[in-house]
């Protein structure tokens, strides 16, 4: 079996390639659905962007999550950016400070089953999203 | 990473890889617009049958090299969209509008045949 934990450094646009690549080697492992798993890579492509484009630096750490009667797969993606000031502003499809398209969030939330977030302005942002073998 | 551009009469076909970070698309962009100035191209077709992630950077940057050759008087096609990369797509609210796509290269050559003819 699989190892239970990946953790990916995210430094640059190159590492965004690598942590969906990663993320989709670890959900093709679990047993997840090729659709699903390219939802999953998907989503590590936005959140991994959102830590290059928005704070420089962060980590993706991937996981294996087991729930009741399921197995999951977690994606947690943190960094120690500037946070953000309006969290519901930024969940509201169009919004973007930073000039790119600004669906990332509300369209990682889509792709994902299970999503939060938590930030404050100075102490950095982390975003975790799972999604559940179907 | 290097990207095939292949010239084929009046149109040029560039064939995407799987693992193109955002440099590489940046740097698409502008070798793919400067070779349609170069060979006098009527047409790019895009064929990025091989890539398994179509993000919201990816889709920007297609849109982008399809306006940018658009504005040189040339068309261009996007083709082989996969079905799971189509449905993460729409799930994550990304669309190409404005911009050609068919489902495979010779769909897409078909295509600008056809589209050649009437203008002719």
């Amino acid at each position: 079996m699989s190892v239970g934990e990946i953790r990916v450094a995210i430094n640059s646009d190159q590492d965004i390639v690598s942590a969906r690549q990663k993320g989709r080697v670890m959900a093709t492992e679990l047993g997840f659905s090729s659709g699903d798993a390219t939802l999953i890579a998907t989503a590590i492509s936005e959140l991994a962007r959102n830590i290059v484009s928005y704070a420089s630096k962060g980590q993706i750490t991937l996981k294996v999550v087991n729930g009741l009667n399921r197995q999951g797969i977690s994606v947690i993606a943190s960094d120690d950016g500037p946070g953000i000031t309006d969290i519901r502003q930024a969940l509201r499809d169009g919004y973007s400070t930073s000039g790119s398209l600004g669906l990332g969030l509300p369209g990682v939330r889509r792709l994902m089953d299970e999503f939060e977030i938590s930030s404050q302005p100075g102490q950095g942002t982390t975003v975790t999203v799972k999604k559940w073998r179907q | 990473m290097e990207v095939p551009i292949l010239k084929q009469g009046a149109v040029l076909i560039a064939t995407f890889q799987a693992a193109l970070s955002d440099a590489d698309l940046n740097q698409l962009r502008m070798g793919l617009v400067q070779q349609v100035v170069k060979f006098r191209s009527r047409a790019v077709i895009v064929d990025v049958t091989a890539m398994d992630v179509m993000d919201s950077f990816a889709s920007r940057t297609l849109r982008e090299i399809a306006h940018m050759i658009r504005l040189r008087g040339a068309e261009t096609v996007i083709v082989g969209i996969q079905p799971e990369v189509a449905f993460a797509m729409v799930q994550l609210g990304l669309t190409l509008e404005g911009v050609a796509t068919a489902l495979d290269l010779e769909e897409g050559l078909a295509y600008l045949n056809e589209k050649f003819k009437t203008t002719n």
